[in-house]
């Protein structure tokens, strides 16, 4: 390929007058996180008691968290994020509509977008809990309920304690990839990462030289996130337990 | 009152009924056992017993109070699963805290009552070891010490001893009525096994088909099986089927085809004319050769088909003149032999009128 890589580009001015290229790149990263983030805590919430509903035998619950999954599992995630920007604040009453639709850049896009992405990934970490409940030997729970604990605190102290460990690893990777999903919200407007690395190709033509910034960027931060999700792995481990778990315990 | 009383307890799965209105009850600090073959019911009762499951017909009382709306969490009630069940993200001494724990004991009684719990199952080392960590007897024992630290009054147990060998299994049985004897709890036991029952129980409840045979001491059972299926079940047994041909109050005799009339101890309810069975414990059996002067009733020839020597006794099998096969137990008593007869050798098979038991069912 005979490209002139210019690479100096990143350290010139971008137009906004916020400073460099590089810094508006970063900026962008910030707003990747800070949107990935913010889902992420969404996620997690409503994934492990979507999920944990899906292993009760109450089955109006069962039913409900089958529903809610098939729903957002099914509508491709751009449509999702415009269904969220454009038809929900039309959809809920006109005071709080009208409000969402005010609301000053980059808040307009980035709170639909949260929204967005953590509850399409919800659906994924309720499966993937759902999962990990289901691996556990029956006993356990029975165990819990034998020696008088509630449904309740069955699950607090003896399922879920164990469950999450065992889905730690997917669960890693659930939040690479709202990382990466996050770049869908510059459709609606957003400026994250992808978001700034387009506008930076607009105003520089300098289309090689900004994506390969945001793709090293990208890497960067997925490296330091596989880094940070095994130092928890490590720390939550209970010595041996995988390996123990991966042999059929007798059952009944 | 009987510490736990079952009442006409029936439970249905579909066309099959797993549990046949079965009553029985259970004294307080009795170690009462559950016994029958794969499949009779054993652990659906149990589970009804805990409140896993729900009788579709029956009561269940817990001194004398029905269960019937407790659920399983409110019953003063545990159970040892054979699955240990122990939880692996805790340790050994976590687990055994845990029930304590949840039940909002002070910090200092749970850990003095953790230590006793370990050191009543011998494990006063291992309290910050992982569950993985611990053999298959290490984990019986912590999950013993799990259910049996919250002092429930009754503890189940689902054939806690059936992942272990067959030594260890020994040990275990031993360490088992000691626990037992030292907390007092009522433990109800489930097992197929005919020795385990034996070796570790009050009473025994023999269960066939969802229904309950036989609730005896163990002495008894063996000794006194009601039916042939309790006859056959319990330890080794020879049947010989035959028709009351006379009864003379303590003695009947039966006549058995091809080996003509056995004489046996009469009991209530026999008749001549009805079909009857003689079970008769190989032990009872004595063996002479042919010729040999032997005092007893029932005498009957026959070959030494096998033999099995097994250490401190030999079991012969020996073929019948009408084709029948029985056992006889020999004890080696005199050191160094092994047996005192050869397979092909004419010997004579006889036992008192005493020995045995009439079964009519
Ligand atoms: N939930 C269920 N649904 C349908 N059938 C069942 C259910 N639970 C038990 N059964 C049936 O009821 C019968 C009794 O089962 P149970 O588990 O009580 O036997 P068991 O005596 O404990 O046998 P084992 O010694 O093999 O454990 C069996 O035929 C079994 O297949
Ligand atoms: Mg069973």
């Amino acid at each position: 390929m005979n490209y002139n890589w210019h690479w100096k580009v990143l350290l010139e001015m971008e137009p906004g007058g916020t400073g460099t290229y590089l810094h508006y790149l970063l900026v962008g990263l910030l707003w990747t996180l800070a949107t990935a983030l913010a889902a992420w805590v969404i996620a997690l919430a409503i994934g492990a008691a979507v999920g944990t509903l899906r292993t009760t035998p109450l089955k109006w619950a069962v039913r409900l968290g089958n529903l809610y999954v098939e729903i957002f599992r099914n509508i491709p995630l751009i449509v999702q994020m415009f269904l969220w920007f454009f038809v929900m604040p039309e959809l809920v009453p006109q005071g709080l509509g009208d409000w969402i639709k005010q609301m000053p850049p980059p808040w307009g896009s980035y709170v639909p977008a949260v929204l967005c992405l953590g509850i399409f990934t919800s659906v994924r970490v309720a499966e993937q809990v759902r999962a990990g409940i289901q691996s556990l030997p029956r006993g356990q729970r029975l165990a819990g309920i034998a020696m008088g604990l509630t449904e309740a605190q069955t699950y607090n102290y003896v399922i879920l304690p164990q469950s999450f460990r065992i889905i730690l690893p997917p669960l890693t990777s659930e939040f690479m990839n709202i990382i990466k999903n996050s770049s869908v919200a510059l459709t609606i407007g957003l400026l994250e990462l992808t978001g700034r690395a387009r506008a930076m190709q607009e105003f520089s033509f300098r289309v090689f030289e900004a994506f390969t910034a945001a793709t090293v960027i990208y890497l960067l931060t997925n490296l330091a996130v596989v880094l940070l999700m095994r130092a928890v792995e490590k720390k939550v481990r209970v010595p041996g337990l995988i390996a123990a778990a991966a042999t059929p315990q007798a059952g009944h | 009152m009987a510490l736990l009383e079952i009442r006409n307890v029936t439970r249905r799965f579909g066309p099959l009924t797993a549990v046949d209105d079965v009553s029985l009850a259970v004294e307080a600090g009795e170690f009462f056992t559950l016994l029958g073959p794969s499949g009779c019911g054993k652990t659906t009762l149990l589970r009804m017993i805990a409140g896993f499951d729900l009788p579709d017909a029956g009561e269940i009382l817990l001194e004398g109070a029905d269960m019937a709306d407790t659920p399983p969490e409110k019953r003063p009630i545990h159970t040892v699963f054979q699955s240990y069940a122990l939880f692996p993200h805790m340790t050994v001494a976590q687990n055994i805290a845990f029930p304590l724990r949840m039940a909002g004991n002070a910090p200092e009684q749970i850990s003095a009552k953790v230590r006793d719990a370990l050191a009543l199952v011998h494990l006063e080392a291992k309290g910050q070891q992982y569950p993985h960590e611990l053999s298959g007897g290490q984990k019986q024992r912590v999950a013993l010490a799990r259910s049996l630290v919250s002092r429930p009054r009754v503890l189940l147990l689902d054939e806690p001893l059936g992942a272990l060998d067959a030594k260890l299994r020994e040990e275990m049985q031993i360490e088992l009525i000691d626990m037992q004897r030292e907390v007092g709890i009522t433990f109800v036991f489930v097992t197929h096994s005919q020795n385990e029952a034996l070796a570790l129980s009050s009473r025994i409840a023999v269960m066939n088909a969802g229904r309950v045979e036989q609730l005896d001491e163990p002495s008894r059972l063996y000794g006194f099986p009601r039916n042939r299926f309790v006859a056959d079940f319990i330890g080794k047994i020879n049947l010989f089927n035959g028709e009351i041909v006379a009864v003379d109050g303590e003695r009947v005799r039966l006549r058995v085809a091809g080996l003509g009339e056995i004489e046996a101890r009469g009991a209530a309810g026999l008749r001549p004319g009805t079909p009857a069975t003689l079970a008769l414990r190989p032990e009872q059996v004595r063996l002479a050769a042919i010729g040999a002067a032997l005092d007893l009733p029932n005498r009957h020839p026959g070959k030494v088909r096998d033999f099995l020597y097994i250490g401190d006794v030999t079991t012969y099998v020996i073929d019948l003149q009408n084709g029948q096969r029985m056992q006889a137990l020999l004890p080696n008593s005199s050191p160094g032999r092994a047996k005192f007869f050869e397979v092909g050798d004419a010997v004579t098979a006889a036992w008192p009128a005493e020995a045995g038991v009439v079964l009519t069912e």
